[in-house]
């Protein structure tokens, strides 16, 4: 196990890379959200399934360190691309190959529960990302000075406003360096100030060796970002390359 | 810095993960403080804001054996200390009951979450049974209380019970993860759940007494019914005061790894789908 990792590590110049990548989701000809409607569909022998291509066939590579950009419309298959490489779904066909812990940053403060207090809280999320105990106890300090609500860390979660609920959902998924950095959309977390606070704190991740995935469908978000893009519709890669010219590509297109 | 870094990462490759059953089990014990701190979300959130709270746990069990003796001591007159019989049977039942419910709802509630991060997708399941056995804990208190006050003798065979609740919380984890693994596709399998769990008790002997469903088929229903034996192995050890035959603690061990065995493979099998399940 431990030779298999260091040979790939050795020769390695990617952090994610997607070979032949496909998912088809299997759709039921009409939603069937109860046991009772399967059961009766089945009988009639009505279940047949429609599949869907989310993604289709995607090869790519993205080098450690790399910032790099994903562009579509709702509905390209943005997401499940994320979910692939972050090991929630497993591919219908190919292989993903990731090289160290991925940490996607979207719905901050998603496991937070009402009733517990702040510091539980932080506790709960911590472990939520994979941490430690220890590790979570090392960070404890610099996670409620960054979220900027110490008075109210041993408060039930329930009395915070939304705004204070995901600054310290943000303060937990941000303590540590990760080293694949999933951005899901815009960053708009807080006040201006604390916004301000957030993408110093991406920019540090990334100028310290983090790799970024960022996807959005503004064409500026990733130009400001990314040095190379991807432009995905109907699954496929339409263009992949700098970012500012699949992004020009992209507004051609869309019209804008 | 950077060099330090890479020589740590992990490596993840979809194309070599070992069978999902034992990646799943690698995945908790690498996530066991997720578990830990779980079980400790559930047990304060219950308990934290009410001061009834850890009450409640004794008063189900009690509400229900009071109800229960006024009801039944006199159709069931020929059963001695009928309130520590019921009550033996009652906290296995509630444990039973409740555990698997909840990993249920713990498993939907997780389902969001399964879509954006990885975790190990049994972590829920393991930490509802984690608050049950805590939960256990506490209903033997008006057990204690009932066999005093009944002048029940305790004897040496309650030192059984730890054998007994790990049996029990194997079975339980098994079926938890069975009705997991489907009702994260249909959630109105919770709701027959609870039509099945009524019928399932009245036809365990956790009110009624053995011998009265015992003579129903010739005992047939209590041989096909695995709860029989894990109730059997706690009201042995409390309420008869006995150790359980060693061809008893064989039969309900079996049934327990058997049952944990089954659930933990087609949960594993069927936890890959749960993300393409739109």
């Amino acid at each position: 196990m431990f030779n298999r990792n260091k040979m790939i590590d050795s020769n390695r110049d990617f952090d994610i890379l997607l070979e032949d990548v496909t998912v088809r989701y299997q759709l039921p000809d009409e939603i069937v959200r109860t046991f009772k409607e399967y059961a009766i569909n089945f009988v009639k022998g009505k279940n047949k399934k429609r599949s869907f291509l989310a993604l289709d066939d995607i090869n790519l590579k993205i080098k450690a360190g790399e910032t790099f950009g994903i562009i579509g419309k709702n509905g390209a298959g943005k997401s499940t691309l994320l979910k692939v490489i972050s090991r929630v779904l497993i591919p219908t066909k190919g292989r993903v190959i990731t090289c160290g812990q991925v940490y996607p940053l979207l719905q901050l403060g998603a496991g937070f529960h009402p009733e517990l207090t702040g510091k539980e809280n932080i506790f709960l999320n911590g472990t939520l990302l994979g941490h430690t105990r220890r590790e979570i106890e090392e960070k404890y300090q610099n996670i409620i000075d960054f979220s900027e609500i110490s008075k109210f860390i041993n408060a039930p979660v329930r009395t915070y406003s939304s705004g204070m609920q995901a600054r310290l959902g943000f303060a937990v998924a941000s303590a540590w360096q990760p080293e694949i950095l999933i951005l899901d959309e815009v960053l708009s977390v807080g006040d201006v100030a604390f916004q301000e606070k957030c993408h110093n704190r991406m920019r540090e991740f990334r100028e310290h060796g983090t790799t970024t995935v960022v996807v959005s469908h503004s064409p500026d978000m990733i130009t400001s970002l990314c040095k190379r893009a991807l432009w995905l519709d109907k699954g496929k890669i339409i263009a992949l390359g700098e970012s500012e010219i699949i992004t020009q590509k992209y507004k051609t297109e869309m019209g804008v | 810095m950077d060099k330090k870094i890479s020589s740590q990462k992990k490596v993840y490759d979809s194309a070599k993960r070992a069978h999902p059953a034992w990646e799943e089990l690698k995945g908790v014990l690498r996530y066991k403080d997720l578990i830990i701190q779980l079980i400790r979300r559930d047990l304060v959130s219950r308990y934290k804001r009410s001061i009834l709270g850890i009450g409640w746990t004794l008063m189900n069990p009690l509400g229900t054996m009071l109800i229960m003796t006024i009801v039944f001591s006199r159709v069931f007159s020929q059963v001695k200390s009928y309130p520590v019989f019921v009550l033996s049977g009652l906290i296995v039942w509630n444990f039973f009951s409740q555990t698997t419910q909840h990993c249920m709802s713990s498993t939907l509630w997780g389902s969001g979450l399964f879509k954006s991060i990885y975790l190990p997708r049994t972590s829920f399941i393991i930490s509802s049974i984690g608050t049950g056995i805590v939960n256990f804990g506490f209903s033997l208190i008006p057990l204690l209380i009932i066999m005093l006050f009944t002048k029940t003798p305790i004897h040496l065979s309650v030192l059984m019970l730890p054998v007994n609740l790990l049996l029990l919380s194997f079975f339980a984890l098994g079926v938890g993860l069975l009705l997991s693994a489907y009702s994260v596709f249909f959630p109105d399998i919770a709701e027959m759940y609870t039509i099945i769990l009524m019928a399932w008790m009245y036809l365990s002997p956790v009110i009624i007494p053995e011998a009265t469903i015992g003579s129903i088929m010739n005992g047939l229903l209590l041989k096909i019914n695995p709860l029989y034996y894990l109730i059997k192995l706690f009201r042995v050890s409390i309420y008869d005061g006995m150790f359980p035959s060693i061809s008893l603690v064989l039969s309900a061990g079996g049934i327990s790894l058997a049952m944990f065995t089954i659930g933990w493979f087609v949960f594993t099998k069927k936890s890959d789908q749960f993300s393409y399940y739109v």
